[in-house]
């Protein structure tokens, strides 16, 4: 009987540690080897239209054009590319752990996550925006907002500004942006913010199609860098190289006009942005 | 790390957390006993409404019942539980308090059931020989004891209670899973920020289950 149950608990133990070995082979990054051949895992957002959109087995957006250009420049066709979906939150573990090898996922760059990963880039420069109803002239901007009701997402960067910063706006957090888009389109909050890259996907989508429209300029400035395993300089600088010869070549204007282009979206000031050096 | 500890309102956060609870509790018992009153009594349409609202609530998904709430019926629909000008941080709290107790009255409600089940058919039938109507036979009775037989699964409930009000925080609601979700915004996650609420809700959840456990067993009723 003894030996009968210490079996089974091997067994389920060997199980779990093979289950364990699987999941770290699928992790396996492919950027120290690198060249034709190998596969290459990016991390991208599966829901920001405009930016990073999985519908079916097609993934569009700003970020996935770059992030497609950049792989290609490192030796990777874009069969060779593995995408995995890298939520806010999870961004840095995936790199610690191995499971991306690069992240393009409206990642901005800020000190607190430099502590635990190393980013390429900044390939693009976005900025908190104000999204409104297409037939609202009301707010023109950042010092028109007092007395209005704003929606953006739960903690987020975005909503932590207004909240700090306009003590007057009412603001109204959702878990995602898309809960806030029928109470915009019906007239019960004046406006969505967030990065203006983020909103220009949302106003570009064709069920928006002419009722939605980015109000003012950007009054933030986020740097969307590339997200790699701290340290790596040398992936680093040639992902830098690529984002360079991306938008020396036009390609890196050709994607903003393709993905976000629809909602008359010009990229705001600091665009096109020079890649800092890599630490 | 453990400098997040004064940078942020956690205490605040899990007040927040416990208003939420506390009414939602008072809301979900309330709106609970009456549901299992309507499934225990004799009229066929109250038992088929009790049980109707009882199998959609509680196979309806939290997350769901709450968006529903403040983007559905406070946003879309423009019903309000306080008056237009409270802010609106009023209005989302009042909803996440009337989508917890909506959701959780469901499972209070087979708690009790589950509870007048341990009262022995005798107890009824003596009750109605002794002349006694449905009513009072179930409010002098049945209930009391049921409540008695059903304090243990009650406390599971509370205890659910207490950790599904994280759910809040996509509505908008400034409890605990909200400020972690800052906190992570702005300091990446880790481990320590998981430890750090993971704690919080121990506290919170693990007096709950002793102080339950313990009420169950000395109010039992010996038979």
């Amino acid at each position: 009987m003894f030996t009968k149950k210490m079996i089974a608990i091997a067994a389920s133990a060997g199980l779990a540690l093979s289950m364990a070995a699987c999941s770290q082979d699928a992790g396996t990054p492919a950027a120290d080897g690198g060249g034709a051949g190998d596969k290459i895992t990016i991390g991208i957002k599966y829901d920001q239209p405009g930016l990073g959109l999985k519908e079916g087995d097609t993934y569009t957006g700003l970020d996935v054009e770059v992030a497609k250009y950049v792989a290609k420049e490192l030796g990777y066709e874009e069969g060779d590319i593995e995408w995995k979906e890298s939520p806010s939150a999870q961004r840095e573990t995936l790199i610690e752990t191995d499971q991306v090898d690069l992240i393009f996922a409206t990642y901005s760059i800020t000190d607190s996550r430099k502590e635990r990963v190393s980013f390429a880039g900044p390939y693009f420069i976005a900025g908190q925006g104000l999204l409104v109803r297409a037939d609202d002239n009301s707010i023109t901007g950042q010092d028109t907002l007092g007395g209005k009701k704003l929606c953006s997402v739960t903690g987020s960067t975005p909503a932590q500004k207004i909240a700090d910063q306009y003590p007057d706006v009412e603001l109204q957090e959702f878990g995602t942006y898309s809960e806030c888009l029928p109470a915009l389109l019906n007239g019960t909050i004046d406006a969505i913010t967030t990065d203006d890259t983020i909103l220009a996907g949302y106003a570009a989508q064709e069920q928006y199609a002419g009722k939605l429209k980015l109000a003012g300029e950007p009054f933030t400035t986020e740097n969307y860098g590339v997200g790699l395993k701290k340290g790596d300089t040398e992936l680093c600088e040639k992902v830098n190289a690529a984002i360079t010869k991306m938008v020396d070549e036009g390609a890196w204007q050709s994607a903003i006009d393709e993905t976000l282009g629809a909602a008359d979206y010009v990229a705001g000031p600091g665009n096109p942005p020079t890649p800092a050096a890599c630490s | 790390m453990l400098d997040i500890l004064s940078r942020y309102d956690i205490l605040g956060a899990f007040w927040m957390t416990i208003q939420l609870a506390l009414w939602s509790a008072i809301g979900a018992l309330v709106l609970g006993t009456i549901l299992a009153v309507m499934r225990v009594s004799p009229v066929a349409v109250l038992q088929k409404l009790g049980a109707l609202y009882v199998n959609v609530t509680r196979n309806t998904p939290l997350t769901l019942i709450l968006v529903f709430c403040v983007l559905g019926a406070f946003y879309i629909l423009q019903w309000r539980l306080a008056p237009a000008s409270a802010p609106l941080s009023t209005h989302t709290f009042l909803w996440a308090i009337f989508g917890l107790s909506a959701y959780h009255a469901a499972f209070v409600c087979e708690a009790l059931r589950s509870g007048v089940n341990t009262v022995p058919v005798g107890q009824a039938e003596a009750a109605r020989a002794i002349g006694l109507t449905f009513t009072q036979s179930l409010s002098q009775v049945i209930l009391p004891q049921a409540f008695r037989g059903a304090i243990a699964p009650l406390g599971s409930v509370l205890i659910a209670l207490i950790k599904n009000t994280t759910v809040a925080a996509i509505i908008g609601v400034k409890e605990a899973a909200a400020i972690m979700r800052v906190i992570i915004e702005n300091e990446t996650g880790s481990l320590i920020v998981f430890f750090i609420f993971a704690l919080g809700f121990v506290i919170l959840t693990l007096p709950v289950g002793v102080g339950f456990t313990e009420l169950s067993r000395r109010l039992a009723v010996k038979r």
